[in-house]
């Protein structure tokens, strides 16, 4: 698994990558009530803002970890959002995301590199 | 924000209390303040809503108006009739600008010989004072209470928990207020709230609110609630956010605020704005505030657009989130008069997809006042 500055996560299987947001942006989201996962098809950038996570307060964007196009948004999390904070790391997933260039994982930290840059924030 | 703002962020006297409580702080109003505990937003609203919900309000703007007449000085400012006002009841009001527009939202009443204690937004408490001040120069002086904390304890639980400290406080109904006896040092208390709850709110000695403060959060049916779920109570409750659903282009009328203008003053027409204001009450003003409720999708947060059943864009939410009660989207939203019955359909735009709402009645959840002692 891997992670962003911005709070995702990403497993890679194949070409084929899972996004998530982690456990640390979950918890300070808060429980969430509403979120928008991309429609399959649509082709996102590194770096796009291509899902939303509400909770009670705001609304935020989730930014795509990963170039690639969407194959599957997370349906359950329509009738359950609050499966991303149950599950944030595994059920909890927004998206699956067909990628265009694997390398850019590669260049995500790893969870203690996460965990270093959580202890500075 | 940047730091040197966060630097002059001004404290309340329960700041350091709410460090201790693993508060999440927040810059609000120019004060560094809670905006959530550990307990988080949902379960805050929800604790509120079934038992007592504890809330430091210590931003807000107190003061004493003093002078030779001052409820019928405080007359030129705003529309409601206060020289009918009996001492031990405070009223609503708006602070109104020569257009008609509303300047703040207030609370108002005689706790006690002393003039008029008022109680003024936060974020607008040095203008609003300002305003009092030019508009009623030499008749009356302005004393801002500066040294006294307000804390807010609000919910189905509230009155037996403060009656428990302050038994005097019982026979209050919603809209008294009193200056009273009470945790060995002098209060005003008020029963009312910005919740839909019953519950009072509290204005202490600066010296003594964390001693208060701590003597109801011992009761097992008191939590500290954040203004996180102030927010989501006060929009469940279809009560307006000054800076939100009214600002200066605001009139009370286009509001729904209209009981706050009584029937003397709208004939007498002594008010600030009085030409505007009397004509939207005759002919309608131009829009009107609607509560929403979003039958599908995301909540439809400030700014989102309203469209009619065409998809015509029609009006703006002036605030909305998310109602743990209700489950769903809410909003507050101004539209044109024509669309405001009770079960229009209309549409919210949000992030460019029209999803469909509905005109419900005010407000989205029941008020709890206690009207009767």
């Amino acid at each position: 698994m891997r992670f962003t500055k911005d709070h995702e996560w990403v497993v890679l299987e194949g070409d084929v990558a899972t996004i998530g947001i982690t456990a640390h942006a979950a918890e300070q989201l808060g429980d969430v009530v509403f979120v928008e996962t991309p429609e399959p098809g649509k082709v996102v950038k590194a770096g796009d803002a291509f899902a939303v996570v509400e909770s009670v307060k705001a609304a935020s964007d989730v930014y795509a970890p990963i170039s690639g196009e969407v194959i599957e948004g997370n349906t359950v999390l329509g009738d359950a959002p609050e499966t991303v904070n149950a599950d944030p790391e595994n059920g909890g997933w927004f998206a699956k995301v067909r990628v265009s260039d694997p390398s850019q994982y590669d260049a995500l930290m790893d969870r203690p590199a996460y965990e270093a840059f959580l202890a500075t924030q | 924000m940047s730091a040197t703002d966060t630097a002059a962020l001004k404290t309340t006297p329960l700041t350091q209390a709410h460090i201790a409580l693993g508060a999440r702080m927040v810059p609000f109003a120019g004060y560094t303040m809670p905006v959530q505990y550990p307990m988080g937003v949902m379960q805050e609203h929800l604790w509120t809503r079934e038992h007592a919900g504890l809330f430091d309000v210590s931003h807000m703007g107190q003061a004493r108006l003093r002078g030779v007449s001052p409820l019928s000085a405080f007359e030129e400012v705003v529309p409601g009739d206060f020289i009918g006002l009996k001492p031990g009841k405070q009223k609503y009001s708006v602070l109104l600008n020569k257009k008609g527009g509303i300047v703040d939202d207030l609370m108002a009443g005689r706790p006690d010989d002393d003039g008029l204690f008022v109680v003024v937004n936060g974020a607008c408490k040095d203008n609003d004072f300002k305003v009092i001040d030019d508009e009623l120069a030499g008749q009356v002086d302005i004393q801002r209470l500066e040294d006294r904390a307000l804390l807010a304890l609000q919910g189905p639980e509230a009155a037996a928990v403060f009656q428990a400290h302050v038994p005097a406080a019982a026979d209050m109904v919603f809209m008294d207020i009193r200056s009273l006896p009470g945790f060995g040092t002098d209060l005003i208390v008020s029963r009312s709230g910005y919740t839909g709850e019953d519950g009072y709110e509290i204005s202490v000695p600066a010296a003594e609110a964390v001693r208060v403060w701590n003597l109801l959060l011992a009761d097992e049916r008191v939590r500290p609630i954040g203004l996180g779920a102030r927010d989501s109570l006060r929009l469940e409750a279809g009560l307006p956010l000054y800076g939100h659903d009214l600002d200066e282009t605001v009139s009370p009328v286009e509001a729904g605020l209209t009981f706050a203008i009584n029937k003397n003053r709208r004939e007498q027409r002594d008010f600030p704005g009085a030409a505007r204001i009397v004509k939207e009450l005759t002919d309608g003003p131009a829009r009107v505030k609607v509560c929403l409720k979003v039958l599908e999708g995301a909540p439809a947060r400030e700014g989102a657009e309203v469209a009619d059943a065409n998809g015509v864009v029609v009006g703006v939410v002036t605030s909305g989130g998310y109602s743990p009660v209700l489950k769903g989207g809410i909003a507050l939203a101004f539209v044109p008069p024509e669309l405001k019955a009770v079960g229009t359909p209309l549409k919210v735009i949000v992030r460019g997809k029209p999803q469909s709402a509905e005109v419900v009645p005010s407000p989205f959840v029941p008020h709890r006042y206690v009207r009767k002692a």
